[in-house]
């Protein structure tokens, strides 16, 4: 879409998911002191999952800025 | 407490249970797609606008958002625990079943769409064929999408009950209306940029059950020896090498069936014809776009087997306890094939991530159901209102009926959501008549596509006739079950056997009808052809384009991936 002053969709899923990552990456730091009930909870995969989220919605986020194209 | 979360937690009796951080992951998710829809209304404004999304998509846009209208939850769910029930067999709905067709209407049909200028399929056929054949396509697709959205929207809130708790109502209700409002708001291209979100958060959400999975399996490997000592004497893991016979495989099922039958007439038709998925790339921004997304849509397609297939074959190596069929649910106390991707989730995933998990479920639903209604409300104002209620008014007027049919849409499935919850049995039926009408209709538009001695009463009497005759073969097995013999070429065929032949035989039927009525009734004048057929309509030239953007090229690489996979897992 380059439709004239619209907001890219990239950048709404870049918002998105950095907002999911840091919520996920919080229950996961939580874990590591309160273990959840799950299969291979020594993996952390809400650390990883949520370190993953943050850094790609940063970069949609910043990549497809509104302000960036102006 | 605020009052949604406490709904959300009131029932005790579920599968898992939500944290807060999971409740407010689900809660960002409906702002969100509820606030795409408040922004992109100012970007709505005409018909174009409203109906194909301005036609301004670039291919990955329209390509993902042809993949997501149809990699909704229930999709999501029921191939997970088919995976479940018939092992890796199951990826033939994605691969042969799938690519081939997506292939075909990328680099062979998509020029004849968008070069005609429709809005939709049945505008397609009116077109080429007359009124008659538009009209019976638009009436039989506006019908069934609506009863279909329905009868995914009860699924699905059953769904939520199972595994969450949450009251049927509300799940129906609150998904509804969201879907409704954004749909209304911003038409196709609100859906389009829902459709895009919903399908990156599909995937974040379920690939991480296939990634632990593999870990605790040890490796593909390890899957595979977990399978065979689970389940002794049944092979779940090797695609092609059990079917040559129908005893040989837990499908019942011969490679005839899934090569003429699924890979040519239920997939053709589905992938090609079906507007649901074909109106995503008519929004495409130029032919080459158009002509790309289903190619962009074929890639990932054979990566969903990764989040859906895989954690059902994951199911059959770790779970401890054996799945069973539906109906054996309350006799045996143990869980149902279909619940099988939600109990892999709760075996995952902790805080967070389950929250995520679900919200991949419910946005698959609302992409499919999005699909659905934006589909249904175009077939609707421009294949049966604009030419039988109101030929001429001004295009704001058509804009305004679109929104009030994407309204209409969701009531009468939210009433047919609620026709389902107290008629079962309806839901069998509704589902076979739906696919009662795809492989004719791939019949007739593949034939007037390619075939310029194709006439309108061939393509009228050929649709109506194939439709005919597959309701007729289903009707001949359901009153007399000893028919499955002849319709299926076996009395050991179960029921994904004998779809798939029936399919296979109305689409002869509609083809031969086609043929023979054609010859036997007057032409189009060749100048009515042009833009429509193959062989009168002038193609745009790609030798201007590198090779590595040109469509054939990719179209190649995906072919030869889908080769290399069949080879592998054979």
């Amino acid at each position: 879409m380059h439709r004239s002053g619209m907001v890219s969709i990239w950048f709404f899923i870049g918002v998105l998911l950095l907002v999911y990552g840091v919520l996920i990456l919080g229950a996961g730091l939580y874990g590591l002191s309160h273990p959840p009930a799950v299969v291979l909870a020594e993996l952390h995969a809400g650390v990883w999952w949520g370190v993953l989220l943050i850094l790609l919605g940063t970069f949609y986020s910043v990549r497809f800025a509104p302000l960036r194209g102006r | 407490m605020p009052l949604l979360p406490a709904i959300l937690l009131q029932n005790s009796s579920r599968l898992v249970s939500l944290s807060s951080v999971d409740i407010a992951i689900i809660v960002l998710y409906f702002a969100a797609v509820l606030g795409i829809g408040f922004y992109l209304k100012r970007f709505t404004k005409t018909g174009e606008d409203f109906f194909l999304a301005g036609r301004e998509m670039t291919a990955w846009i329209a390509g993902l958002s042809f993949l997501a209208a149809n990699l909704g939850s229930l999709e999501m769910m029921g191939w997970a625990g088919a995976a479940y029930q018939y092992g890796i067999l199951a990826t033939h709905w994605y691969w042969i079943g799938a690519i081939p067709a997506m292939l075909f209407l990328g680099l062979v049909m998509m020029p004849f769409y968008y070069i005609s200028k429709t809005h939709s399929v049945p505008g397609y056929l009116k077109l080429r064929f007359g009124e008659s054949s538009g009209t019976l396509a638009a009436v039989c697709f506006g019908l069934m999408t609506v009863l279909m959205s329905g009868i995914n929207m009860y699924s699905m809130a059953l769904v939520m009950n199972v595994v969450l708790g949450w009251d049927i109502s509300f799940s129906i209700w609150a998904s509804s209306i969201t879907v409704a409002v954004y749909v209304f708001l911003g038409g196709l291209l609100s859906a389009i940029f829902n459709e895009v979100l919903q399908f990156v958060l599909i995937w974040f959400g379920a690939l991480l059950i296939s990634i632990i999975g593999l870990i605790e399996a040890g490796g593909w490997t390890g899957m595979v020896a977990r399978i065979k000592h689970n389940f002794p004497g049944q092979d779940y893991t090797h695609l092609w090498s059990t079917l040559g016979s129908f005893d040989n495989n837990p499908m019942g099922i011969h490679w005839v069936g899934i090569v003429f039958g699924l890979a040519w007439v239920i997939s053709f038709g589905y992938w090609t014809t079906d507007f649901l998925v074909v109106q995503r790339v008519l929004a495409a921004k130029d032919i080459r776009a158009a002509k790309m997304a289903p190619i962009i849509g074929a890639g990932f397609k054979m990566l969903v087997p990764f989040i859906v297939i895989l954690p059902g074959l994951l199911a059959l190596a770790v779970l401890p306890e054996h799945l069973v069929g539906q109906d054996q649910v309350g006799v045996s106390g143990s869980h149902s094939y279909n619940e099988v991707l939600p109990l892999m989730l709760a075996r995952y995933c902790g805080p967070g991530l389950l929250g995520l998990g679900i919200t991949a479920l419910i946005a698959g639903f609302m992409s499919g159901m999005a699909g659905n209604v934006s589909a249904f409300a175009t077939v609707w104002t421009y294949d049966i209102y604009r030419p039988f209620i109101r030929k001429v008014a001004p295009d704001a007027h058509y804009v305004s009926v679109g929104r009030w049919c994407t309204l209409l849409g969701v009531l009468v499935s939210i009433g047919t959501a609620y026709f389902v919850m107290q008629f079962h049995s309806i839901m069998d039926y509704v589902q076979a008549l739906f696919s009662f009408f795809v492989a004719p209709l791939f019949g007739t538009v593949v034939l007037g596509m390619l075939w310029p001695r194709a006439t309108p009463a061939g393509g009228f009497w050929g649709l109506l006739s194939g439709t005919a005759s597959a309701i007729g073969l289903w009707a001949w097995v359901k009153i007399t079950p000893s028919a499955l013999q002849y319709v299926a070429l076996s009395p050991k065929a179960k029921d994904m056997a004998e779809n798939m032949y029936r399919a296979l035989w109305s689409w002869i039927v509609c083809v031969i009808v086609t043929v023979v009525v054609s010859y036997l009734t007057r032409p189009k004048p060749v100048g009515e052809l042009t833009g429509l057929v193959y062989g009168f309509t002038k193609l745009p030239s790609e030798s201007d384009v590198p090779i590595y953007q040109r469509p054939i090229f990719w179209a190649a690489v995906v072919a030869v991936v889908f080769v290399v996979l069949n080879i592998i897992f054979w």
